[in-house]
């Protein structure tokens, strides 16, 4: 069990009236690499904001090393952020930005000096001393905006959407080596992004959120494999989110059939949401498959087909590595263990948050 | 689309002409008869006899004190607008701009008329006098001192520093000083290493505004200066209405040129390093 580093608890926050984050829990351990994932406007950049003390919760309290720092102003922090902005000091040379906070800490010249070079070869921007930044790119300003931030030596490193204004090839890039650079480090990141993707590469823990609830924590296998609501089925990779009924232990009533699974413990005659993998569905002759249909649209993505096929009144997302006629009469093959139950919503708080 | 309008306009350059005509007619023109007059003698010869003139002790005195009193207005300017901007920063809402409004309101209203209304605040028996002998307290002496026309530089010439401070300072974006106080500077360290230096443009260009008519003003200085207190603006004044000696005149008129365009080049200067570093939009 790994040793908890930060706490948020009972945490509330609104602005103009407007409720971002009710009653919000969340533990952080040492060096864990966590992400906040959820769209724009969920709560994760004001979770982010709070933890690095640029907003004060309205009520609740924030932990950091067994000490309450809710109150503590964001510069008596053990804590650094990377800004979306990167927010570097345009009046300043690469090397000023990075040495910034170890000026104010009154550290030597000559520990200055050795940090700098240090950091610039962990963002492998060495040669760039001397640079102005705002003649950099994008890429390269944020690294600097990294290396300004970890000279620092803090316990957690705040990352806030760091990669979003760079282009994909730039963006993968960045990520591999940010990975690199946590292993390095040894240090806790909190990375907030709305892209999937980014989080189940780069994360140890996932923590999908969504109008300010926290809607699952997990590694990002378990929150890919088993999402635990239509939410998160929905928002990590594409999914056939489907109305069924759990008829008994291992097996569902979908589409007006019985479909075996490997879920138990729903109860009987129980409602719930059935998530299918586009990749896990197999399509095979009208007959063989328990779904029978039509494939209307094939789209070619590169490394798979995305085909949507109509069958038992349900258009179905279907993704293959070989490409299929459109127009063609198919069946549809369901893996007892790719099917994965969830609960549905209770409250109408959980409807809510499922709408998006 | 932004680029193909300014490349047209530019090949339109003839669009300029009547700028280019008004500048030689009534800046190019006037500038060289001032030269002209302060440099020649009544028969046309060259001669240095009117600069040399200005360096005597009465008109130095005029120059230098000239040049403290609007130095000091233009401090006392950028004290006051400072903080102001820094607030009307961070609210930009209406009641920011109210306040705004606020500070540039001497500029809706002549400017002889807000003087002549110091010169009723400040008098002998003006409305500051009576309300310190209402209370008992002793009377102050403020008209006709060097105080009462930096009072005046000040109310008249804010507005000059408000705006081209504000500009510069609104343009600090928020996640700039939340990167100051992240790596730990307090709110005064946020001040003095981020807000002041990446302000500098403003309050170089503020400054300016406000120090070169603060230099050459003669109204401010003959309502609240009285015959008391002579700056170089009066003194050219009177060498033009009074003395009838335009060469002097002219020639305190190139000293003060001078300080201008040192202040200009100043602005220049801090401009130009300005846009060396912007580089990306």
């Amino acid at each position: 069990m790994k040793k908890e580093l930060l706490r948020l608890e009972r945490i509330n926050k609104s602005y103009d009236g407007r409720q971002i984050l009710e009653d919000l829990d969340l533990t952080i351990h040492e060096n864990e690499f966590v992400t906040l994932l959820g769209p724009s406007g969920c709560g994760k950049t004001t979770i982010l904001r709070l933890i690095g003390g640029f907003e004060m919760p309205d009520s609740g309290k924030i932990w950091f090393d067994g000490q309450d720092i809710t109150a503590l102003q964001p510069e008596k922090r053990q804590v650094n952020t990377v800004f979306q902005k990167y927010s570097l000091f345009s009046h300043m040379d690469v090397a000023e930005n990075i040495a910034f906070g170890l000026k104010l800490k009154g550290k030597s010249a000559s520990y200055i000096r050795d940090k700098i070079k240090y950091a610039l070869k962990l963002v492998n921007l060495e040669a760039y001393e001397h640079a102005r930044v705002n003649q950099m790119s994008g890429g390269q300003q944020q690294r600097i905006a990294i290396a300004r931030a970890i000279v620092n030596e803090p316990k957690v490193l705040l990352l806030d959407e760091p990669f979003s204004a760079l282009d994909l090839k730039l963006r993968q890039n960045m990520q591999r080596e940010l990975v690199k650079i946590k292993q390095e480090l040894g240090i806790t990141f909190v990375f907030v992004t709305h892209d999937q993707e980014e989080a189940l590469s780069m994360s140890d823990t996932v923590v999908v959120i969504n109008q300010g609830w926290i809607q699952q924590i997990g590694t990002p296998e378990n929150v890919y494999n088993e999402p635990e609501n239509a939410f998160v089925a929905d928002f990590i990779g594409d999914s056939n989110i489907i109305d069924g009924t759990m008829v008994r232990d291992n097996l569902v009533h979908l589409l007006d059939k019985d479909i075996p699974c490997t879920s138990a413990g729903f109860g009987e005659n129980v409602p719930v949401d059935v998530q299918i993998r586009p990749e896990d569905i197999q399509i095979c002759a009208p007959e063989e498959g328990q779904f029978a249909g039509r494939i209307l649209q094939v789209v070619f993505k590169g490394t798979v087909y995305d085909i949507t096929i109509e069958a038992a009144g349900f258009k179905w997302l279907v993704q293959t590595i070989t490409g299929h006629e459109q127009g063609k009469e198919v069946g549809l093959r369901l893996v007892p263990a790719n099917i994965q139950i969830m609960t549905k919503p209770e409250s109408v708080d959980e409807e809510a948050v499922s709408n998006e | 689309m932004n680029e193909r309008l300014s490349g047209r306009l530019a090949s339109h350059s003839f669009l300029a002409l009547p700028f280019a005509l008004w500048a030689a007619l009534f800046i190019v023109l006037p500038l060289f008869f001032v030269l002209w007059t302060g440099l020649t003698d009544g028969a046309g010869h060259f001669t240095l006899e009117h600069l040399s003139t200005v360096l005597q002790i009465e008109y130095l005195r005029a120059l230098g004190l000239s040049a403290t009193l609007a130095l000091l207005s233009t401090f006392i300017c950028l004290v006051l607008a400072y903080p102001l901007c820094l607030i009307l920063r961070e609210r930009k809402e209406r009641r920011g701009l109210l306040v705004f409004m606020l500070f540039l309101l001497p500029l809706w209203m002549n400017s002889l008329l807000t003087t002549m209304a110091w010169q009723t605040i400040m008098e002998k028996h003006g409305i500051i006098n009576m309300l310190l002998s209402a209370l008992e307290l002793p009377e102050v002496h403020l008209i006709n001192t060097p105080a009462a026309i930096v009072i005046g530089m000040v109310y008249n010439f804010l507005p000059y520093m408000v705006l081209p401070l504000y500009v510069s300072i609104s343009r600090i974006d928020e996640s700039i000083i939340e990167a100051a106080r992240d790596l730990g500077a307090n709110h005064f360290q946020t001040l003095r290493r981020v807000l002041l230096p990446l302000s500098l443009p403003g309050i170089v260009s503020g400054s300016t505004m406000v120090f070169i008519p603060a230099l050459t003003t003669f109204v401010i200085s003959a309502l609240l200066g009285g015959n008391k207190v002579l700056l170089v603006g009066n003194i050219i004044e009177q060498e033009f209405t009074a003395a009838y000696d335009w060469q002097l005149g002219s020639a305190l008129s190139m000293v003060l040129m001078v300080f201008i365009i040192l202040n200009i080049l100043l602005e220049a200067f801090t401009d130009s390093g300005e846009q060396g570093r912007k580089g990306r939009p």
